[in-house]
């Protein structure tokens, strides 16, 4: 997009030099006020980006200047508690590692296979696939906690009835994600050009040999950035995780098979403390902010580098 | 098969020709693909779960309280049996509502600068910052909104102005969070919209001497239209959608009312509230957290519904 952006403003700019000097001469000038309401205008745009800006640099500040004093390994090691003085985020931390570790396993089989069919089996032709297509895409805009609502009924009791346990918490979250690394994987898999499924085809292999060997090794990169992309959101969430007990008072590490023990996670207990009155304990939720957005910010920048790195273009 | 007669006898005296059917019946890859298949029929299935688990107890809520009742009476107390949706819905729409007047102006106005005014340097710097903010994880600005966007408000507030300052919940601050939340989700899809407004239309409103205001205003933003309309209800999905920030910021009483100082419990929050405190199974106030589980699945259903149509339409007019 921004390759073709230079010379379409240079064809701009020299089309309308010609044309304002063409009717310069006859019309005269441009109505008076103009070049003033520009201004203004281009002013009252930089200042809608500057706002934004800002605000997510107050966030930013915000927390650090909270939390700030809170900033030491004891964030990390110390235990579930009330207490500021001896708060950390222990215990969540490890529920968080044990969540994501799962939601992976789940995730990156499940999404990048539904985006194979629908891009390289599924014929659009057929009303199931296109069923598929958009309920995805509808799956991708239900309120998170919305899946926590299924994840109780489904997972937690009903059906599955694995109780309280996080597991139950990895398999909604994963649920929660899946469609946002359906809809990357798909992406990354359509950008690979149809010559080089031709090619391979033509030379004998097998549609499998050729998605196996060709089209995924291709993807790879795009595939991995949208699913970093997907795990970063699921660090960060927290509303479904209230509805499957993470809310608990726990100060041992999480079982995750366990429907009797208990667990937290890092988010759910950044707004456990947030909430509380206890004086002090707000520095503690503030410095577990600081401490997740890092990690984000960690995986993020990974992702970046990967699609810089190994982004191909053909 | 008449035609491969046909063809096989008019080839007589040749050699037999090639078969291009694969020499074994390839069951592997019948196997892979329906497993593939499977994986993208899971997505149904989840869709399925998600509205069995909602409607199930949902009918049940329904049996007790009549329809008519849950959604026009205006008190909502589980407590004492009274069961009128109205307030948390309110409640949602009051937060949602300040969100999008700040966020509304912000994010189309960063859209147009991305779009029109910046040079590709400082839109590639930009876009990626703004979208930054869209990866925040909630909690976090909720944490933000009442450690800082509550204070501030509290020490700027003129006087007695709608009944005095916010208090330590409020919807303000909270719609402000939201706001600044959604911002990229307008700002990004709008940009991407204004971008693919062909040069052309651009090219001849400046050959006619508009001036680049107007070209912003009067071309490229209604030409445009369909994708930011697209953005603005998938923003406001997510907004109605959230439950972090409402959680800590909103409060948790239900209110019928847009007063922006007040404290209001959204439908989000509700749910977050009652499902986490100790309720047993088979309660009628068990049985809400999916009435109203239902009302926010309807209501963000439709609006991410039409921002799905919305987008197709600027698709094709100009992709």
């Amino acid at each position: 997009m921004s390759d073709d952006f230079e010379p379409k403003t240079e064809r701009v700019r020299l089309a309308s030099a010609g044309a304002r000097a063409a009717v310069a001469g006859s019309l005269g000038k441009q109505p008076g006020g103009t070049v003033a309401k520009n201004r203004i205008f281009r002013a009252l745009l930089l200042l809608a980006v500057g706002i934004a800006l800002a605000g997510l640099v107050a966030l930013l500040v915000d927390a650090f200047v909270e939390g700030q004093g809170r900033l030491s390994l004891d964030l990390i090691t110390g235990s579930n508690s009330f207490d500021p003085e001896i708060a950390g985020f222990q215990q969540a931390i490890v529920g968080t590692l044990y969540l994501i570790a799962f939601v992976i396993l789940m995730v990156v089989p499940l999404g990048v296979g539904a985006a194979i069919y629908l891009e390289e089996y599924a014929s659009r032709e057929r009303w199931w696939n296109r069923l598929i297509e958009l309920n995805v895409q509808n799956l991708a805009g239900v309120p998170s906690i919305v899946y926590g609502i299924l994840g109780l009924a489904f997972i937690v009791r009903g059906p599955l009835d694995l109780g309280f346990m996080l597991f139950a918490g990895s398999i909604t979250l994963a649920l929660l994600v899946l469609p946002t690394v359906i809809i990357a994987a798909r992406e990354a898999i359509r950008a690979v050009p149809p010559s080089i499924r031709e090619g391979s085809l033509a030379l004998g292999a097998t549609e499998w040999q050729t998605i196996r060997r060709q089209v995924l090794p291709a993807a790879v990169p795009g595939i991995l950035t949208g699913v970093i992309l997907a795990i970063s959101r699921a660090v960060g969430e927290a509303a479904p995780l209230l509805l499957l007990g993470a809310a608990s008072f726990v100060t041992f590490n999480p079982e995750p098979f366990s429907a009797d023990t208990g667990w937290t996670a890092l988010p759910v207990q950044i707004f456990t403390f947030a909430a509380r009155p206890e004086e002090g304990i707000r520095e503690v939720a503030a410095a577990g902010i600081i401490l997740m957005l890092a990690v984000l910010l960690l995986m993020n920048s990974f992702a970046i580098w990967l699609r810089n790195r190994y982004e191909q273009r053909w | 098969m008449e035609a491969r007669n046909i063809a096989t006898s008019g080839a007589a005296g040749l050699p037999p020709a090639r078969r291009l059917e694969a020499a074994s019946p390839r069951y592997g890859e019948r196997a892979i693909k329906s497993f593939l298949a499977l994986c993208a029929g899971l997505s149904v299935v989840t869709t399925t779960a998600i509205v069995v688990s909602l409607l199930v107890p949902a009918l049940g809520f329904f049996r007790e309280v009549p329809v008519g009742d849950f959604l026009l009476k205006t008190e909502w107390a589980p407590a004492q049996d009274l069961f009128g949706v109205l307030p948390l819905i309110a409640g949602t729409f009051n937060v949602v509502l300040w969100g999008m007047v700040f966020a509304i102006p912000i994010g189309i106005g960063a859209a147009i600068y991305l779009a029109e005014y910046a040079s590709p340097r400082v839109r590639k710097i930009v876009k990626p910052v703004l979208e930054v903010l869209a990866g925040i994880p909630t909690v976090a600005i909720g944490f933000f909104g009442v450690s800082l966007v509550t204070p501030l408000l509290q020490d700027v507030w003129p006087g007695e102005f709608l009944g005095g300052p916010p208090g330590f919940f409020n919807a303000l601050a909270a719609g402000l969070c939201i706001g600044l939340m959604i911002v990229p989700i307008i700002a990004s899809i709008s940009e991407d919209s204004m971008s693919s407004v062909p040069g052309g239309l651009r090219e001849g409103a400046y050959a006619l001497g508009a001036s680049k205001m107007r070209v912003a205003l009067r071309v490229v933003f209604p030409a445009a239209l369909s994708g930011i309309v697209a953005s603005i209800v998938l923003a406001i999905s997510r907004a109605v959608g959230e439950t972090m920030v409402v959680l800590l910021v909103a409060g948790n009483t239900p209110n019928l009312t847009f007063n922006p100082v007040e404290n209001v419990q959204a439908l989000t929050a509700f749910i977050g509230v009652t499902a986490t405190g100790d309720i047993a199974q088979n309660t009628i106030e068990y049985d809400t957290v999916f009435a109203v589980g239902t009302v926010l699945f309807v209501l963000t259903l439709i609006m991410n519904m039409t921002s799905i149509r919305f987008v197709r339409k600027y698709r094709q007019i100009y992709e």
